[in-house]
């Protein structure tokens, strides 16, 4: 089972709508899970898995293998509909998110899932593991680059400003971080909760190079990518502004939709808006 | 005159030499790495040694990334920090994820002495232990130590080391057998055991010579291995003496003392007395003003291993 590279961003558009549609099926399967932050970083995460990344979904232990890191753990359902249409695990399985003889826990567990490359979940620490790995690279002298996601409220964690301090004293140029900057958390927005207002000079101000794109642009992510390559001795943070529950209209900026799954009816509103979003596309 | 030398000196040196012959151990620090000794290693081998900074959380971290990249990541800073401020760390990302971190904590207990009780960890081993896929090892010397850093190093999957500050008397030769979850006996006897780990091991020896001079014949085991414990070891002391006292530099709760009391419970009842701090933070002082303070001389165990024998008898007249 090989992964199809995409190459344009009308191919990856098509990608990521069939797995916006595996997020909203599976968390209504499970009745259970975390749409709104899975759909608004569908894009960025079709980008890396589709485009970007250096993997063997065949050979999920390949040391070369280019690393991601799901910091922000709850957009588990996003990772795992890549990873399938990746080819690390059949399609089918997706549907057995969240029940007891899963290995697709609620949250992140490398023990469980081929591909999923760190445990996550308690929020605010997979940017500090992002940063072993990429150290680990430059001690091996390897070429291969890790990617880290994480979510807008969940820089209120402490340990994201540790692990932000690390990656540039260590000049870690091989680690591209995402902000999923939807602008939502669970108890509001993040502005009136802790404001967390001109993120990418916070990191630009920590030494890190910044890149602010709209997360739902295809093209801008890829060229966000390609920028990040380029650039040596700093690590580059892409600062996505996305919608919270992307693509599903009754979901967007919804911040109920943080952690809470579609009825069946509703399901088959997302899936039937989807699709026609495609207007006719392959999703399946 | 018996050596005396610090389980974190024995663990630095250990580390240097570990670093020669093996090219996967890195080590991690957080702006302490003269204190944990680590900065022998740092001298030899800089290209791999991580200067963290003040930062435990993103040290833990860290170790788990590397780890997870095929590393043997060795990461030290004092066990109350270890263990307590990056306690999630060691959690989630390296415990649930079962990854080849070694945490190899110093300072720990009250003999950290003038610090006080910020600085104290008392309940580490509690912490540590409780968490899923976790060793716990608490050297007794300098020559366990040095064995122990070995195994760890072999061992796949995460390890708490806990370390002490302070001088410690050589209480083994080269040459003995070690192994992880295997209990080492010191000293023979039938009427009671005593079971210590860390630092109170020479001063249970001390004191079961001092029983044997009241005619009390005291097995001594040296318990380094706290998780897995050594059950076979724990339920041969319940079965063969009958009463067993525990002795460890930590709170009663939850650490060599619950363990052991956990295991005799389920195994074979018998009187178990618990040598520790007892539910109480420490404060500032000199190591052995601070042992005698909290309960943890060779007295006071002497003490606890005739309230055992006493118990037992007491015990076996209801019968």
């Amino acid at each position: 089972m090989g992964r199809a590279l995409l190459a344009t961003p009308e191919e990856l558009r098509a990608k990521a709508r069939d797995i916006r549609k595996h997020v909203v099926r599976m968390v209504g399967a499970a009745s259970s899970g975390h749409p709104g932050g899975s759909l608004s970083a569908a894009d960025i995460v079709t980008v890396l898995y589709f485009n970007e990344m250096n993997i063997r979904p065949n050979d999920p232990e390949w040391p070369e293998r280019d690393r991601f890191v799901l910091s922000k753990g709850h957009a588990a359902p996003v990772l795992y509909a890549a990873l399938a249409e990746a080819g690390y695990f059949p399609v089918d399985e997706l549907i057995t998110l969240r029940r007891i003889d899963s290995h697709l826990q609620g949250h992140p567990s490398m023990r469980s899932t081929p591909g999923v490359e760190m445990s996550t979940g308690s929020l605010g620490q997979g940017l500090s593991a992002a940063c072993g790995m990429a150290i680990a690279a430059k001690l091996d002298g390897a070429t291969r680059r890790v990617y880290a996601l994480l979510g807008d409220g969940e820089l209120e964690e402490g340990q994201i400003w540790e692990a932000a301090m690390t990656a540039a004293h260590r000049r870690l140029d091989n680690l591209t971080a995402f902000v999923d900057a939807n602008g939502l958390q669970i108890d509001g927005p993040v502005a009136e909760i802790k404001s967390m207002e001109r993120i990418g000079e916070r990191f630009a101000a920590f030494g890190w190079h910044v890149v602010e794109v709209d997360g739902h642009d295809i093209a801008a992510i890829m060229a966000a990518l390609a920028e990040a390559r380029r650039i040596q001795g700093r690590p580059t943070v892409v600062v996505a502004r996305t919608v919270k529950g992307k693509g599903v209209s009754f979901m967007e900026n919804q911040v109920g939709w943080h952690g809470t799954a579609p009825k069946p009816d509703q399901v088959q509103a997302a899936l039937a808006e989807l699709d026609a979003s495609g207007e006719g596309g392959d999703a399946r | 005159m018996t050596e005396m030398i610090a389980t974190r000196a024995a663990y630095g040196e250990t580390l240097a030499r570990l670093g020669d012959v093996n090219p996967s151990v890195v080590v991690l620090d957080a702006d302490l790495s003269a204190s944990t000794r680590t900065a022998g290693f740092a001298r030899r081998h800089p290209e791999r040694f991580i200067q963290m900074g003040i930062a435990e959380q993103d040290m833990i971290g860290t170790a788990a990334g590397l780890a997870a990249s095929g590393k043997i990541a060795f990461a030290s800073t004092f066990a109350v920090f270890a263990s307590g401020r990056a306690y999630d760390q060691v959690r989630n990302a390296v415990c649930y994820s079962k990854l080849n971190v070694k945490i190899c904590a110093t300072h720990a207990g009250l003999t950290v002495g003038e610090d006080g009780a910020s600085h104290q960890s008392v309940e580490d081993i509690a912490l540590m232990r409780a968490v899923p896929n976790m060793t716990v090892i608490v050297p007794s010397d300098a020559v366990q130590t040095a064995w122990a850093v070995n195994a760890a190093a072999m061992l796949d999957g995460p390890v708490y080391m806990r370390l002490g500050r302070a001088p410690v008397p050589v209480i083994y030769g080269e040459g003995q057998e070690f192994a992880l979850g295997k209990a080492q006996t010191l000293r023979a006897g039938n009427d009671v055991t005593i079971i210590a780990c860390g630092i109170m091991v020479s001063q249970a020896l001390a004191a079961a010579g001092a029983l044997a001079e009241q005619g009390i014949g005291a097995r001594v085991l040296d318990m380094h291995t706290i998780k897995p414990l050594d059950l076979d070891a724990v339920l041969t002391a319940a079965v063969e003496t009958g009463a067993i006292v525990t002795a460890e530099e930590h709170s009663i709760i939850g650490g060599l003392g619950g363990a052991v009391c956990e295991a005799v419970c389920e195994l074979h009842p018998a009187p178990v007395v618990r040598v520790g701090v007892r539910d109480q933070f420490g404060k500032s002082g000199k190591p052995d003003e601070l042992l005698a303070a909290y309960g943890l001389t060779v007295d006071d165990i002497v003490g606890a291993a005739r309230r055992a024998i006493s118990m037992k008898t007491a015990a076996g007249r209801t019968i």
